[in-house]
């Protein structure tokens, strides 16, 4: 067991570093620091693109697709290098971290060469189809329909909770694609271009006031026979597949910039007094080891991971990092008191702080909700009776 | 950057389960507790037969010659039985203290002996109002670990580390009926009682608390497994309304959750002994980290235990409540969680200026 990164490593995190400051201190400083999803996209495009071109993107994807075959201890290296120079949320998060690999996993040589470079080198935004207004966690149910006609797929239906796709230009869709078929059989893996006219976006307003997530309709929406990941009808395993990307190794990057939110806390909290009060210092030592034991607990999902094993203690770390960022949102809230609850201005648009707090209640929902959690933990890792199931309309 | 266990920590984990599964059984443990709180047996087996006391020590020194992960393991794999063992008090706490802070005669005298289980030591921290002056101890010690079954203490008097034998004149040593009948303590008397320093009290202290509550983090995420897992199993046997009560969302759902603070606890647990090990910067804030989110799980876990076992999880007979009282007394020992993470909240820069 070891912890330490060796000096070739610390050699790799250096060059990472210094990149990553000149680029951010230099023609990028407007975006260091962003924390919003939606802010200065078109700027973010071209960071996105900037990183891209430097090979900075997708550093453990291989070589030949735009990658740097960086080992996974670098990756993590670049994650918290990343992190500590304020590098931006990714606006092509879902590209980089759940389309990408996916791609890479079940794809084809052609479909690997189509569009696994345009995701690296940031010229290709993606979003993901997966939920539905009848299937949220309930992911067999959904109902959006596909079937081939001539050299296409067609598709009718309606998803939500469609992150980020107003700046996207392709969606992954799960559809059913088999007549009558029932639960996770009959499905197909789409991927979908979303500049046409079949598909329309349709932003929906959060608690926050701002518009990540869309409704997307698809009205005969199309896409080249070809754009089916897997065979049709197994959509399941693939998307299966791609759930264990969003639980594994995409979240680390995601889980640095946390320490920035709680780096802002602990600031807050020196400026205004209430670093003296005894319980908001408990909740911060809380928040600081929670943080930590995040890290550790990647690393150690990863190390599991790189050896090929699979490891329960990988269902825990959903959870874990949902209820660890809604605690530091309520904490946030409390360190602010009623300053946090007001904002300059006319628009409903609050700083980080409070807008953290707001949308941290989106985190112990999406990507299966804390409840589906508990559950799968119970059955998968403790081997507990599944719940009772309703049957499938 | 490799975050598990090497071939050679695997195979000591899967020794040290197989050893206290096997010997460490609750009967066993329920005798030493209705005696002395030691396994006499289980400590021969441990020290004499494998050395284990000795993990942490040099070679050199008579010791195995490994660090504080292959510790942790042997602690946790102890901590998921209750053994009925002085670990703490020896291995956790007595020997890392003479063995950073003593000087080379104090260490040949003592570690291979420690090492090998013929000697039994703790580690007191004398209560306010203990002088120490011209050679001379005098005041007591109020709570000490496994005090009554050890020959040698280690004594923390303000800034200093004395060795006290257990035959030295004018020290008394009274057993205490405790709550953790595994672990019972001692009170120690004082009465101008003769004392050798330590060459190094400040790296005595030091490595002795770290240590300790590294070795009472990895104690309670074992326990903590061992409550976990002994209720799933209840829960999946246990019918009632015609179904294993383990199906209900509302036990389910809490045992998942032990399962989060679990695997939470691990890697605490496993990151401080590294950072121990690797003399990393974040050594100490990983030791107060793992002893407070560990003892935390534990409280939790246990008490997760009785609730869910319902009436059974409350008698003497079920083994519940020595989980209970262990994570009772994991807690307590060396600062609660509370007082470990306000440590930790100066760590974080909470009282640097705005």
């Amino acid at each position: 067991m070891k912890l330490g990164f060796s000096p070739d490593e610390e050699v790799f995190r250096a060059e990472a570093a210094a990149w990553l400051t000149a680029e951010l201190g230099g023609p990028f400083a407007d975006v260091r620091g962003l924390t919003s999803l939606t802010d200065a996209p078109e700027r973010r495009r071209d960071w996105e693109r900037r990183l891209g071109e430097a090979g900075w993107s997708c550093v453990g994807w291989p070589k030949a697709y735009g990658g740097r075959d960086a080992t996974l201890a670098q990756q993590v290296i670049f994650a918290e290098e990343y992190a500590r120079a304020g590098g931006p949320p990714r606006l092509n998060h879902i590209g980089i971290e759940l389309a990408g690999p996916t791609i890479l996993a079940f794809g084809t040589d052609e479909q690997k060469a189509r569009f696994l470079p345009a995701i690296a080198k940031g010229e290709e935004i993606w979003c993901q189809g997966y939920s539905e207004p009848g299937a949220g966690s309930d992911l067999a149910n959904v109902r959006t329909r596909a079937w081939r006609e001539d050299d296409d797929w067609v598709i009718e239906g309606q998803k939500v909770w469609t992150s980020l796709a107003q700046f996207s230009d392709w969606i992954f869709v799960i559809a059913r694609s088999e007549e009558g078929s029932r639960g996770p059989k009959g499905l197909s893996f789409l991927l979908v271009p979303v500049d046409q006219p079949g598909v329309t976006v349709r932003p929906i307003h959060q608690i926050t006031g701002e518009a990540e997530f869309n409704e997307t309709f698809f009205d005969g929406a199309r896409t080249d026979a070809a754009n089916i990941l897997g065979t049709p009808g197994d959509g399941w395993k693939v998307a299966m597949g791609l759930l264990g990307f969003e639980r594994g190794v995409s979240t680390l990057a995601q889980q640095m910039g946390f320490r920035n939110e709680l780096d802002a806390v602990i600031a807050a909290a020196r400026t205004n007094g209430a670093a003296k009060d005894p319980l908001i210092r408990q909740r911060i030592a809380k928040a600081e080891i929670g943080l930590r034991l995040m890290r550790y607990g990647a690393l150690r999902m990863l190390t599991h991971a790189e050896d090929g094993k699979l490891n329960p203690a990988a269902l825990t770390y959903k959870i874990q990092w949902a209820t660890w960022r809604r605690d530091l949102g309520e904490l946030a809230m409390d360190v602010l008191g009623q300053a946090g609850e007001t904002t300059p201005g006319g628009d409903y648009a609050f700083p980080a702080l409070p807008n953290l707090f707001l949308y941290s209640r989106a985190d112990t929902i999406y990507g299966g909700t804390n409840e589906i959690q508990r559950n799968i933990i119970a059955e998968r890792a403790l081997g507990l009776p599944r719940e009772p199931r309703g049957d499938l309309k | 950057m490799h975050f598990a266990f090497t071939d050679e920590q695997a195979m000591i984990a899967e020794t040290a389960k197989a050893f206290f599964a096997e010997q460490a059984t609750s009967e066993r443990t329920r005798a030493a507790m209705a005696a002395t709180g030691v396994d006499e047996a289980l400590w021969q087996a441990f020290t004499a037969e494998l050395g284990l006391a000795g993990v942490a020590v040099p070679e050199s020194e008579g010791g195995v010659g490994l660090g504080m992960i292959e510790l942790a393991i042997l602690a946790e794999e102890a901590g998921r039985h209750v053994a009925a063992l002085p670990l703490l008090a020896s291995v956790g706490l007595a020997i890392p203290a003479i063995l950073a802070g003593g000087s080379d005669g104090q260490k040949m005298r003592l570690l291979s002996r420690l090492a090998a289980g013929e000697l039994v030591a703790s580690f007191a921290e004398a209560a306010p109002g203990t002088i120490w002056s011209d050679g001379a101890l005098t005041g007591s010690a109020l709570h000490v670990p496994h005090g009554a079954r050890a020959d040698l203490f280690v004594v923390a008097v303000d800034d200093k580390a004395l060795l006290i034998e257990r035959d030295t004149p004018g020290l008394a040593v009274t057993p205490l009926t405790s709550m953790d009948q595994t672990r019972p303590y001692a009170r120690l008397d004082f009465g101008a009682v003769a004392a050798e320093p330590l060459a190094d009290p400040a790296a005595a202290l030091a490595a002795a608390r770290h240590t300790g509550a590294l070795v009472l983090a990895a104690d309670a995420l074992g326990g903590a497994q061992a409550c976990l897992d002994r209720t799933v199993a209840y829960a999946q046997e246990r019918i009632q309304f015609g179904r294993a009560i383990g199906s209900f969302q509302a036990v389910k759902h809490r045992l998942a959750d032990m399962m989060v603070g679990i695997e939470q606890a691990r890697s605490a647990v496993y990151w401080a002994a590294c950072a121990i090990d690797e003399r990393s910067d974040e050594a100490v804030f990983a030791v107060h980290a793992a002893k407070a989110f560990a003892c935390d799980t534990y409280s939790d876990a246990a008490g997760e235990m009785i609730q869910l076992h319902g009436g059974i999880g409350f008698t003497w007979e079920h083994d519940a409540h020595l989980y209970f009282k262990r994570a009772r007394s994991d807690r307590t020992l060396l600062g609660t969680p509370d007082w470990h993470r306000e440590r930790i909240a100066q760590m974080a820069g909470l009282d640097e200026a705005a």
